[in-house]
Protein backbone atom coordinates (compact mmCIF):
# COMPACT_ATOMS: atom_id res chain seq x y z
CA UNK A 1 0.00 0.00 0.00
CA UNK A 2 2.92 2.37 1.09
CA UNK A 3 3.70 2.62 -2.81
CA UNK A 4 4.89 6.16 -4.43
CA UNK A 5 3.13 4.92 -7.73
CA UNK A 6 -0.68 5.06 -6.30
CA UNK A 7 -2.84 7.61 -4.19
CA UNK A 8 -3.33 7.34 -0.63
CA UNK A 9 -6.66 6.61 -0.49
CA UNK A 10 -7.23 5.21 3.13
CA UNK A 11 -6.90 8.13 4.50
CA UNK A 12 -9.58 9.78 2.28
CA UNK A 13 -12.55 7.44 3.52
CA UNK A 14 -11.34 7.22 7.03
CA UNK A 15 -12.33 10.71 6.76
CA UNK A 16 -14.90 10.40 4.52
CA UNK A 17 -16.80 8.11 6.62
CA UNK A 18 -16.29 9.79 9.53
CA UNK A 19 -17.98 12.91 8.25
CA UNK A 20 -21.23 10.99 8.18
CA UNK A 21 -20.78 9.62 11.61
CA UNK A 22 -19.85 13.18 13.55
CA UNK A 23 -22.45 14.59 10.69
CA UNK A 24 -25.36 12.86 12.34
CA UNK A 25 -24.23 13.38 16.26
CA UNK A 26 -23.58 16.81 15.71
CA UNK A 27 -27.09 17.64 14.02
CA UNK A 28 -28.59 15.23 16.73
CA UNK A 29 -27.01 17.46 19.25
CA UNK A 30 -28.64 20.48 17.22
CA UNK A 31 -31.84 18.48 17.28
CA UNK A 32 -32.24 17.57 20.82
CA UNK A 33 -31.29 21.71 21.74
CA UNK A 34 -33.77 23.06 19.83
CA UNK A 35 -36.21 20.70 21.43
CA UNK A 36 -34.99 22.23 24.42
CA UNK A 37 -36.00 25.89 23.01
CA UNK A 38 -39.63 23.64 22.60
CA UNK A 39 -39.79 22.35 25.83
CA UNK A 40 -37.28 23.34 28.69
CA UNK A 41 -37.64 20.45 30.60
CA UNK A 42 -36.00 18.25 27.97
CA UNK A 43 -33.19 18.84 30.19
CA UNK A 44 -33.71 16.44 32.94
CA UNK A 45 -32.32 18.71 35.63
CA UNK A 46 -28.99 17.39 34.65
CA UNK A 47 -26.57 19.91 34.54
CA UNK A 48 -24.52 17.60 31.20
CA UNK A 49 -27.34 18.11 28.96
CA UNK A 50 -28.40 21.62 29.92
CA UNK A 51 -28.49 24.07 26.75
CA UNK A 52 -25.79 26.12 28.24
CA UNK A 53 -23.31 23.02 27.70
CA UNK A 54 -24.82 21.18 24.58
CA UNK A 55 -25.18 24.21 22.25
CA UNK A 56 -21.28 24.44 22.37
CA UNK A 57 -21.53 20.68 21.87
CA UNK A 58 -23.46 20.86 19.00
CA UNK A 59 -21.46 23.86 17.15
CA UNK A 60 -18.22 22.45 17.76
CA UNK A 61 -19.21 19.12 16.57
CA UNK A 62 -20.69 20.29 13.09
CA UNK A 63 -18.36 22.65 12.03
CA UNK A 64 -14.95 21.15 13.26
CA UNK A 65 -16.29 17.30 13.61
CA UNK A 66 -18.25 16.91 10.22
CA UNK A 67 -17.22 20.31 8.66
CA UNK A 68 -13.69 19.40 9.65
CA UNK A 69 -13.66 16.15 8.34
CA UNK A 70 -15.25 16.55 4.81
CA UNK A 71 -12.53 19.35 4.43
CA UNK A 72 -9.84 16.80 5.59
CA UNK A 73 -11.18 13.81 3.23
CA UNK A 74 -11.72 16.45 0.05
CA UNK A 75 -8.51 18.12 0.29
CA UNK A 76 -6.23 15.09 0.81
CA UNK A 77 -7.77 13.73 -2.17
CA UNK A 78 -8.05 16.72 -4.79
CA UNK A 79 -4.17 17.73 -3.67
CA UNK A 80 -3.05 14.35 -4.75
CA UNK A 81 -5.50 14.08 -7.97
CA UNK A 82 -4.35 17.66 -9.08
CA UNK A 83 -0.90 17.24 -8.48
CA UNK A 84 -0.33 13.86 -9.20
CA UNK A 85 1.39 12.78 -6.21
CA UNK A 86 0.85 10.57 -3.46
CA UNK A 87 0.72 12.35 -0.09
CA UNK A 88 3.67 14.13 1.52
CA UNK A 89 3.75 11.68 4.48
CA UNK A 90 1.39 8.87 4.91
CA UNK A 91 2.61 8.60 8.83
CA UNK A 92 1.81 12.14 9.36
CA UNK A 93 -1.20 12.19 7.30
CA UNK A 94 -2.79 9.10 9.54
CA UNK A 95 -1.29 11.24 12.70
CA UNK A 96 -4.11 14.05 11.09
CA UNK A 97 -6.97 11.64 11.55
CA UNK A 98 -6.04 9.87 14.84
CA UNK A 99 -5.68 13.38 16.38
CA UNK A 100 -8.60 15.10 15.28
CA UNK A 101 -10.90 12.31 16.09
CA UNK A 102 -9.32 12.54 19.64
CA UNK A 103 -9.90 16.23 19.82
CA UNK A 104 -13.27 15.35 19.17
CA UNK A 105 -13.87 13.09 21.68
CA UNK A 106 -12.42 14.98 23.98
CA UNK A 107 -14.70 18.41 23.09
CA UNK A 108 -17.54 15.87 23.75
CA UNK A 109 -16.42 14.74 26.90
CA UNK A 110 -14.80 18.50 28.65
CA UNK A 111 -17.96 20.61 27.15
CA UNK A 112 -20.89 18.96 28.63
CA UNK A 113 -18.76 18.77 31.94
CA UNK A 114 -18.84 22.29 32.18
CA UNK A 115 -14.98 22.84 31.25
CA UNK A 116 -14.89 25.83 28.72
CA UNK A 117 -13.02 28.85 28.10
CA UNK A 118 -15.95 30.50 26.81
CA UNK A 119 -15.24 32.31 23.67
CA UNK A 120 -17.17 31.44 20.60
CA UNK A 121 -16.71 28.29 18.35
CA UNK A 122 -13.08 27.99 20.31
CA UNK A 123 -14.59 26.84 23.89
CA UNK A 124 -12.15 24.28 23.78
CA UNK A 125 -9.44 24.39 27.30
CA UNK A 126 -5.73 24.64 27.07
CA UNK A 127 -4.43 21.45 27.03
CA UNK A 128 -7.26 20.38 23.74
CA UNK A 129 -5.91 24.02 22.03
CA UNK A 130 -2.07 22.37 22.19
CA UNK A 131 -3.05 19.54 20.35
CA UNK A 132 -5.17 21.25 18.13
CA UNK A 133 -2.50 23.38 17.36
CA UNK A 134 -0.47 20.45 16.45
CA UNK A 135 -2.72 18.31 14.51
CA UNK A 136 -3.46 21.61 12.19
CA UNK A 137 0.29 22.11 11.90
CA UNK A 138 1.29 18.55 10.51
CA UNK A 139 -1.77 18.65 8.18
CA UNK A 140 0.06 21.64 7.18
CA UNK A 141 2.76 20.15 6.40
CA UNK A 142 1.14 17.12 4.35
CA UNK A 143 -1.03 19.25 2.16
CA UNK A 144 1.86 21.56 1.55
CA UNK A 145 4.44 18.89 1.33
CA UNK A 146 2.14 17.29 -1.08
CA UNK A 147 2.03 20.87 -3.20
CA UNK A 148 5.98 20.98 -2.54
CA UNK A 149 6.18 17.41 -4.56
CA UNK A 150 3.80 17.73 -7.35
CA UNK A 151 4.47 16.68 -10.79
CA UNK A 152 2.42 19.21 -12.33
CA UNK A 153 3.47 22.76 -12.82
CA UNK A 154 0.36 24.43 -12.13
CA UNK A 155 -1.51 24.95 -8.81
CA UNK A 156 -5.09 24.33 -8.93
CA UNK A 157 -7.12 26.82 -8.18
CA UNK A 158 -9.34 24.84 -5.68
CA UNK A 159 -5.55 23.98 -3.98
CA UNK A 160 -5.10 27.99 -3.39
CA UNK A 161 -8.31 27.82 -1.39
CA UNK A 162 -7.27 25.03 0.47
CA UNK A 163 -3.97 26.32 1.59
CA UNK A 164 -5.46 29.85 2.36
CA UNK A 165 -7.98 28.11 4.88
CA UNK A 166 -4.96 25.89 6.24
CA UNK A 167 -2.85 28.68 6.67
CA UNK A 168 -5.33 31.31 8.26
CA UNK A 169 -7.00 28.86 10.62
CA UNK A 170 -3.68 27.59 12.26
CA UNK A 171 -2.89 31.50 12.67
CA UNK A 172 -6.46 32.20 13.96
CA UNK A 173 -6.17 29.79 16.33
CA UNK A 174 -3.36 30.13 17.86
CA UNK A 175 -3.56 33.96 18.37
CA UNK A 176 -7.32 33.60 19.68
CA UNK A 177 -6.56 30.73 21.85
CA UNK A 178 -3.26 32.35 23.60
CA UNK A 179 -4.10 32.07 26.98
CA UNK A 180 -2.47 31.65 30.82
CA UNK A 181 -3.37 28.27 32.10
CA UNK A 182 -4.42 28.72 36.22
CA UNK A 183 -4.84 24.68 36.04
CA UNK A 184 -5.30 22.05 34.42
CA UNK A 185 -8.44 22.67 32.90
CA UNK A 186 -9.03 26.42 33.29
CA UNK A 187 -7.17 29.22 31.74
CA UNK A 188 -7.98 32.78 31.03
CA UNK A 189 -7.74 34.65 27.89
CA UNK A 190 -4.64 36.74 27.70
CA UNK A 191 -6.46 39.90 26.17
CA UNK A 192 -8.63 41.87 28.11
CA UNK A 193 -11.86 43.22 27.76
CA UNK A 194 -12.52 45.09 24.01
CA UNK A 195 -9.41 44.16 22.57
CA UNK A 196 -10.33 40.39 23.69
CA UNK A 197 -14.20 40.70 22.12
CA UNK A 198 -12.43 42.31 19.06
CA UNK A 199 -9.75 39.21 18.90
CA UNK A 200 -12.62 36.80 19.23
CA UNK A 201 -14.93 38.04 16.61
CA UNK A 202 -11.82 38.22 14.33
CA UNK A 203 -11.23 34.99 14.76
CA UNK A 204 -15.30 34.14 15.15
CA UNK A 205 -16.09 36.06 11.98
CA UNK A 206 -12.74 34.10 10.18
CA UNK A 207 -13.90 31.22 11.13
CA UNK A 208 -16.61 31.85 8.84
CA UNK A 209 -14.98 33.17 6.24
CA UNK A 210 -11.82 30.60 6.29
CA UNK A 211 -13.00 27.06 7.76
CA UNK A 212 -16.64 27.26 6.09
CA UNK A 213 -16.12 29.43 3.13
CA UNK A 214 -12.59 29.14 1.47
CA UNK A 215 -12.55 25.23 2.44
CA UNK A 216 -15.45 24.71 0.98
CA UNK A 217 -14.73 26.65 -2.25
CA UNK A 218 -11.77 24.70 -2.56
CA UNK A 219 -14.42 21.79 -2.68
CA UNK A 220 -16.46 23.73 -5.43
CA UNK A 221 -13.66 24.10 -7.63
CA UNK A 222 -12.45 20.75 -7.38
CA UNK A 223 -15.92 18.82 -7.08
CA UNK A 224 -18.13 20.84 -9.25
CA UNK A 225 -16.33 20.48 -12.65
CA UNK A 226 -15.66 16.48 -11.65
CA UNK A 227 -19.53 15.90 -11.05
CA UNK A 228 -20.53 17.98 -14.25
CA UNK A 229 -17.60 17.02 -16.68
CA UNK A 230 -16.52 20.43 -17.37
CA UNK A 231 -14.12 23.06 -16.53
CA UNK A 232 -14.70 25.65 -14.21
CA UNK A 233 -16.43 28.79 -16.09
CA UNK A 234 -13.89 30.96 -15.86
CA UNK A 235 -10.70 30.53 -14.49
CA UNK A 236 -9.35 33.90 -14.59
CA UNK A 237 -12.62 34.77 -12.88
CA UNK A 238 -11.10 31.87 -10.12
CA UNK A 239 -8.16 34.03 -9.51
CA UNK A 240 -9.28 37.09 -9.04
CA UNK A 241 -12.35 35.64 -6.43
CA UNK A 242 -9.21 34.02 -4.31
CA UNK A 243 -7.36 37.60 -4.07
CA UNK A 244 -10.14 39.46 -3.98
CA UNK A 245 -12.08 36.76 -0.76
CA UNK A 246 -9.02 36.63 1.10
CA UNK A 247 -8.17 39.93 1.27
CA UNK A 248 -11.40 41.31 2.02
CA UNK A 249 -12.53 39.00 4.99
CA UNK A 250 -9.93 39.86 7.20
CA UNK A 251 -11.75 43.20 8.48
CA UNK A 252 -15.54 41.79 8.44
CA UNK A 253 -14.88 40.42 12.23
CA UNK A 254 -16.08 43.89 14.12
CA UNK A 255 -20.21 43.43 12.73
CA UNK A 256 -20.20 40.84 15.19
CA UNK A 257 -19.60 43.91 17.74
CA UNK A 258 -21.91 46.27 16.31
CA UNK A 259 -23.30 49.19 19.27
CA UNK A 260 -20.89 47.46 22.00
CA UNK A 261 -17.79 49.07 23.39
CA UNK A 262 -15.80 48.59 20.16
CA UNK A 263 -14.66 51.86 18.86
CA UNK A 264 -17.00 53.46 16.28
CA UNK A 265 -14.81 53.46 13.50
CA UNK A 266 -14.40 49.84 14.11
CA UNK A 267 -18.03 49.04 13.74
CA UNK A 268 -18.19 50.93 10.45
CA UNK A 269 -15.16 49.34 8.86
CA UNK A 270 -16.61 46.05 9.80
CA UNK A 271 -19.92 46.93 7.99
CA UNK A 272 -18.03 48.65 5.36
CA UNK A 273 -15.89 45.43 4.51
CA UNK A 274 -19.08 43.38 5.02
CA UNK A 275 -20.57 45.09 2.38
CA UNK A 276 -17.53 44.50 0.00
CA UNK A 277 -17.84 40.98 0.52
CA UNK A 278 -20.50 40.65 -1.85
CA UNK A 279 -18.47 41.41 -4.62
CA UNK A 280 -16.11 38.23 -4.37
CA UNK A 281 -18.49 35.50 -3.07
CA UNK A 282 -20.72 36.42 -5.47
CA UNK A 283 -18.16 36.06 -8.02
CA UNK A 284 -17.57 32.71 -6.84
CA UNK A 285 -21.34 31.34 -7.04
CA UNK A 286 -21.85 32.83 -10.29
CA UNK A 287 -18.36 30.98 -11.38
CA UNK A 288 -19.42 27.83 -9.90
CA UNK A 289 -23.09 27.98 -11.40
CA UNK A 290 -22.52 28.73 -14.43
CA UNK A 291 -19.60 25.94 -15.20
CA UNK A 292 -23.18 24.09 -16.10
CA UNK A 293 -23.78 26.55 -18.44
CA UNK A 294 -24.89 24.65 -21.92
CA UNK A 295 -25.43 21.30 -19.49
CA UNK A 296 -28.66 22.08 -17.31
CA UNK A 297 -30.17 19.26 -17.70
CA UNK A 298 -27.47 17.40 -16.07
CA UNK A 299 -29.34 18.65 -12.94
CA UNK A 300 -32.59 17.01 -13.54
CA UNK A 301 -30.97 13.56 -13.33
CA UNK A 302 -27.57 13.89 -11.47
CA UNK A 303 -28.97 14.29 -7.45
CA UNK A 304 -25.09 14.67 -6.36
CA UNK A 305 -24.90 17.71 -8.92
CA UNK A 306 -28.26 18.69 -7.28
CA UNK A 307 -26.65 19.00 -3.85
CA UNK A 308 -23.09 21.05 -5.19
CA UNK A 309 -25.01 23.62 -6.96
CA UNK A 310 -28.09 23.98 -4.49
CA UNK A 311 -25.13 25.14 -1.80
CA UNK A 312 -24.39 27.18 -4.24
CA UNK A 313 -27.95 29.45 -4.32
CA UNK A 314 -27.69 29.10 -0.37
CA UNK A 315 -24.31 30.87 -0.51
CA UNK A 316 -25.65 33.03 -2.78
CA UNK A 317 -28.67 33.68 -0.33
CA UNK A 318 -26.74 33.84 2.65
CA UNK A 319 -23.82 36.08 1.35
CA UNK A 320 -26.32 38.67 0.28
CA UNK A 321 -27.99 38.34 3.66
CA UNK A 322 -25.08 38.51 6.08
CA UNK A 323 -23.83 41.94 4.43
CA UNK A 324 -27.27 43.25 4.52
CA UNK A 325 -27.63 42.39 8.67
CA UNK A 326 -24.05 44.21 8.77
CA UNK A 327 -25.25 47.69 8.23
CA UNK A 328 -25.88 48.92 11.43
CA UNK A 329 -29.47 49.94 10.98
CA UNK A 330 -30.37 46.43 9.58
CA UNK A 331 -28.12 45.61 12.80
CA UNK A 332 -30.43 47.11 15.47
CA UNK A 333 -33.48 45.50 14.51
CA UNK A 334 -32.04 41.65 13.98
CA UNK A 335 -28.90 42.09 16.17
CA UNK A 336 -29.37 39.14 19.35
CA UNK A 337 -32.67 37.67 17.54
CA UNK A 338 -32.90 34.29 15.75
CA UNK A 339 -32.54 35.78 12.33
CA UNK A 340 -29.18 35.06 13.27
CA UNK A 341 -29.40 31.96 14.17
CA UNK A 342 -31.45 31.57 10.90
CA UNK A 343 -28.69 33.85 8.85
CA UNK A 344 -26.30 30.82 10.53
CA UNK A 345 -27.73 28.14 9.09
CA UNK A 346 -28.99 29.27 5.96
CA UNK A 347 -25.37 28.82 5.20
CA UNK A 348 -24.39 25.95 7.30
CA UNK A 349 -26.89 23.54 6.29
CA UNK A 350 -27.30 24.95 2.73
CA UNK A 351 -24.15 25.85 2.24
CA UNK A 352 -21.70 23.95 3.88
CA UNK A 353 -23.46 21.04 4.33
CA UNK A 354 -25.21 20.46 1.18
CA UNK A 355 -21.61 21.07 -0.57
CA UNK A 356 -20.64 18.49 2.22
CA UNK A 357 -23.13 15.79 1.27
CA UNK A 358 -22.60 16.24 -2.47
CA UNK A 359 -18.67 15.82 -2.45
CA UNK A 360 -18.93 12.86 0.04
CA UNK A 361 -21.09 10.89 -2.14
CA UNK A 362 -19.10 11.74 -5.13
CA UNK A 363 -15.66 10.63 -3.06
CA UNK A 364 -17.33 7.55 -1.80
CA UNK A 365 -17.95 5.16 -4.45
CA UNK A 366 -14.38 6.57 -5.93
CA UNK A 367 -12.22 5.79 -2.72
CA UNK A 368 -13.85 2.19 -2.23
CA UNK A 369 -13.51 1.09 -5.43
CA UNK A 370 -17.02 1.06 -7.07
CA UNK A 371 -18.93 1.78 -9.94
CA UNK A 372 -21.34 4.42 -7.75
CA UNK A 373 -23.05 4.95 -4.53
CA UNK A 374 -25.52 1.80 -4.25
CA UNK A 375 -28.77 3.68 -4.54
CA UNK A 376 -29.00 6.90 -6.88
CA UNK A 377 -32.49 7.13 -5.89
CA UNK A 378 -31.50 7.73 -2.20
CA UNK A 379 -29.38 10.29 -3.07
CA UNK A 380 -32.91 11.88 -4.53
CA UNK A 381 -34.73 11.33 -1.37
CA UNK A 382 -31.93 12.64 0.81
CA UNK A 383 -31.44 15.86 -1.48
CA UNK A 384 -35.63 16.32 -0.89
CA UNK A 385 -35.77 15.90 2.85
CA UNK A 386 -32.54 18.28 3.39
CA UNK A 387 -33.74 20.87 1.04
CA UNK A 388 -37.45 20.91 2.81
CA UNK A 389 -36.16 21.15 6.11
CA UNK A 390 -33.54 23.79 5.36
CA UNK A 391 -36.51 25.90 4.12
CA UNK A 392 -38.62 25.12 6.96
CA UNK A 393 -35.87 26.25 9.39
CA UNK A 394 -34.37 29.17 8.33
CA UNK A 395 -38.20 30.48 7.03
CA UNK A 396 -39.11 29.90 10.95
CA UNK A 397 -36.24 31.59 12.30
CA UNK A 398 -36.64 34.99 10.61
CA UNK A 399 -39.80 35.32 11.35
CA UNK A 400 -39.19 35.11 14.64
CA UNK A 401 -36.13 37.08 14.83
CA UNK A 402 -37.82 40.26 12.98
CA UNK A 403 -41.11 39.69 15.48
CA UNK A 404 -38.50 39.61 18.38
CA UNK A 405 -36.59 42.51 17.06
CA UNK A 406 -39.99 44.90 16.48
CA UNK A 407 -41.41 43.66 20.21
CA UNK A 408 -38.62 44.39 22.09
CA UNK A 409 -38.13 47.75 20.64
CA UNK A 410 -41.45 48.60 20.59
CA UNK A 411 -42.33 51.39 22.87
CA UNK A 412 -45.34 53.37 24.46
CA UNK A 413 -46.08 56.83 24.20
CA UNK A 414 -44.35 57.29 27.79
CA UNK A 415 -41.28 55.79 27.06
CA UNK A 416 -41.78 52.05 28.56
CA UNK A 417 -41.68 49.26 26.70
CA UNK A 418 -44.94 47.45 25.11
CA UNK A 419 -43.67 44.09 25.97
CA UNK A 420 -41.96 41.97 28.50
CA UNK A 421 -39.63 39.62 27.43
CA UNK A 422 -41.54 36.96 28.13
CA UNK A 423 -44.23 37.63 26.08
CA UNK A 424 -41.99 37.76 23.20
CA UNK A 425 -40.73 34.42 23.95
CA UNK A 426 -44.47 32.98 23.95
CA UNK A 427 -44.62 34.12 21.06
CA UNK A 428 -41.81 32.13 19.69
CA UNK A 429 -43.31 28.72 20.50
CA UNK A 430 -44.59 27.84 16.75
CA UNK A 431 -41.94 29.06 15.41
CA UNK A 432 -39.73 27.08 17.64
CA UNK A 433 -41.87 24.18 16.76
CA UNK A 434 -41.15 24.72 13.12
CA UNK A 435 -37.21 24.92 13.39
CA UNK A 436 -37.09 21.36 14.93
CA UNK A 437 -39.37 19.89 12.03
CA UNK A 438 -36.77 21.33 10.31
CA UNK A 439 -34.14 19.81 12.21
CA UNK A 440 -35.38 16.67 12.49
CA UNK A 441 -36.07 16.45 9.07
CA UNK A 442 -31.88 17.64 7.84
CA UNK A 443 -30.69 14.97 10.78
CA UNK A 444 -33.27 11.99 8.93
CA UNK A 445 -31.17 12.99 5.53
CA UNK A 446 -28.57 12.00 7.63
CA UNK A 447 -29.39 8.54 8.41
CA UNK A 448 -30.83 8.25 4.81
CA UNK A 449 -27.09 8.79 3.61
CA UNK A 450 -25.87 6.70 6.49
CA UNK A 451 -27.64 3.44 5.00
CA UNK A 452 -26.84 4.27 1.46
CA UNK A 453 -23.32 4.69 2.34
CA UNK A 454 -23.30 1.44 4.41
CA UNK A 455 -24.73 -0.43 1.72
CA UNK A 456 -21.87 1.00 -0.87
CA UNK A 457 -19.10 0.16 1.30
CA UNK A 458 -19.98 -3.28 2.74
CA UNK A 459 -18.16 -6.25 0.78
CA UNK A 460 -16.48 -3.46 -1.30
CA UNK A 461 -12.66 -4.04 -2.10
CA UNK A 462 -10.68 -0.84 -1.96
CA UNK A 463 -7.70 -0.34 -3.47
CA UNK A 464 -5.13 2.95 -3.89
CA UNK A 465 -5.91 4.06 -7.26
CA UNK A 466 -2.42 4.29 -9.80
CA UNK A 467 -0.91 7.33 -10.22
CA UNK A 468 -0.51 8.44 -14.13
CA UNK A 469 2.56 8.55 -15.70
CA UNK A 470 3.77 11.71 -16.38
CA UNK A 471 2.74 12.87 -20.21
CA UNK B 1 6.49 59.50 8.27
CA UNK B 2 4.32 58.11 11.30
CA UNK B 3 3.03 54.56 11.41
CA UNK B 4 -0.50 55.79 9.85
CA UNK B 5 1.37 57.25 7.08
CA UNK B 6 2.75 53.90 6.69
CA UNK B 7 -0.64 52.03 6.99
CA UNK B 8 -2.62 53.92 4.68
CA UNK B 9 0.35 53.63 1.95
CA UNK B 10 -0.05 49.90 2.64
CA UNK B 11 -3.09 49.76 1.82
CA UNK B 12 -3.08 51.54 -1.53
CA UNK B 13 -0.45 49.37 -2.25
CA UNK B 14 -2.72 46.32 -1.37
CA UNK B 15 -5.56 48.08 -3.71
CA UNK B 16 -2.92 48.76 -6.90
CA UNK B 17 -1.85 44.71 -6.48
CA UNK B 18 -5.28 43.73 -6.86
CA UNK B 19 -5.59 45.64 -9.99
CA UNK B 20 -2.79 44.54 -11.21
CA UNK B 21 -4.05 40.78 -10.55
CA UNK B 22 -7.08 41.86 -12.64
CA UNK B 23 -5.56 42.90 -15.61
CA UNK B 24 -2.65 39.43 -15.19
CA UNK B 25 -5.53 37.63 -15.03
CA UNK B 26 -7.16 38.54 -17.97
CA UNK B 27 -4.13 39.43 -20.17
CA UNK B 28 -4.19 37.57 -23.89
CA UNK B 29 -0.77 35.83 -22.45
CA UNK B 30 -2.42 34.21 -19.65
CA UNK B 31 -5.18 32.67 -22.02
CA UNK B 32 -3.78 29.01 -22.84
CA UNK B 33 -2.58 28.35 -19.78
CA UNK B 34 -5.91 29.21 -17.82
CA UNK B 35 -7.30 26.86 -20.17
CA UNK B 36 -4.88 24.64 -19.48
CA UNK B 37 -5.31 24.97 -15.86
CA UNK B 38 -9.22 24.48 -15.93
CA UNK B 39 -9.36 21.27 -17.67
CA UNK B 40 -6.40 19.80 -14.88
CA UNK B 41 -9.12 17.87 -12.74
CA UNK B 42 -10.58 16.60 -15.95
CA UNK B 43 -7.39 15.43 -18.19
CA UNK B 44 -6.73 12.35 -16.32
CA UNK B 45 -7.08 8.69 -16.51
CA UNK B 46 -10.26 7.16 -14.03
CA UNK B 47 -8.85 4.92 -12.19
CA UNK B 48 -8.56 1.41 -13.68
CA UNK B 49 -11.67 -0.19 -11.85
CA UNK B 50 -11.28 -3.71 -10.67
CA UNK B 51 -14.67 -4.69 -9.84
CA UNK B 52 -14.84 -6.22 -6.95
CA UNK B 53 -18.11 -7.85 -6.51
CA UNK B 54 -17.84 -10.18 -9.48
CA UNK B 55 -14.01 -11.20 -8.60
CA UNK B 56 -15.07 -11.47 -4.54
CA UNK B 57 -17.69 -14.31 -5.72
CA UNK B 58 -15.29 -16.01 -7.75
Amino acid sequence: MENQNSYNYKIVRQFAVMTVVWGIVGMLVGVIIAAQLVWPALNFDVSWLSYGRLRPLHTNAVIFAFGGSALFATSYYAVQRTCHVRLFSDGLASFTFWGWNLIIVLAAITLPLGLTSGKEYAELEWPIDLLIAVVWVSYAVVFFGTILKRKVKHIYVANWFFGAFIITVAVLHIVNSAALPVSMFKSYSVYAGTIDAMVQWWYGHNAVGFFLTAGFLGIMYYFIPKQAERPIYSYRLSVVHFWALISTYMWAGPHHLQFTALPDWAQSLGMVFSLILIAPSWGGMINGIMTLSGAWHKLRSDPILKFLIVSLSFYGMSTFEGPMMSIKTVNALSHYTDWTIGHVHSGALGWVGLVSIGAIYFLIPKVFNREGMYSTKLIDTHFWVATIGIVLYIVAMWIAGVMQGLMWRAVNDDGTLTYSFVEALENMYPYYIVRLLGGALYLSGMFIMAYNVWKTVAGSKPADAPIPAAA
Amino acid sequence: MDLHDIRAMFTVIMFVMFIGIVFWAWSNKRRNAFTEAANLPLNEPEQPRVDNDKEASQ
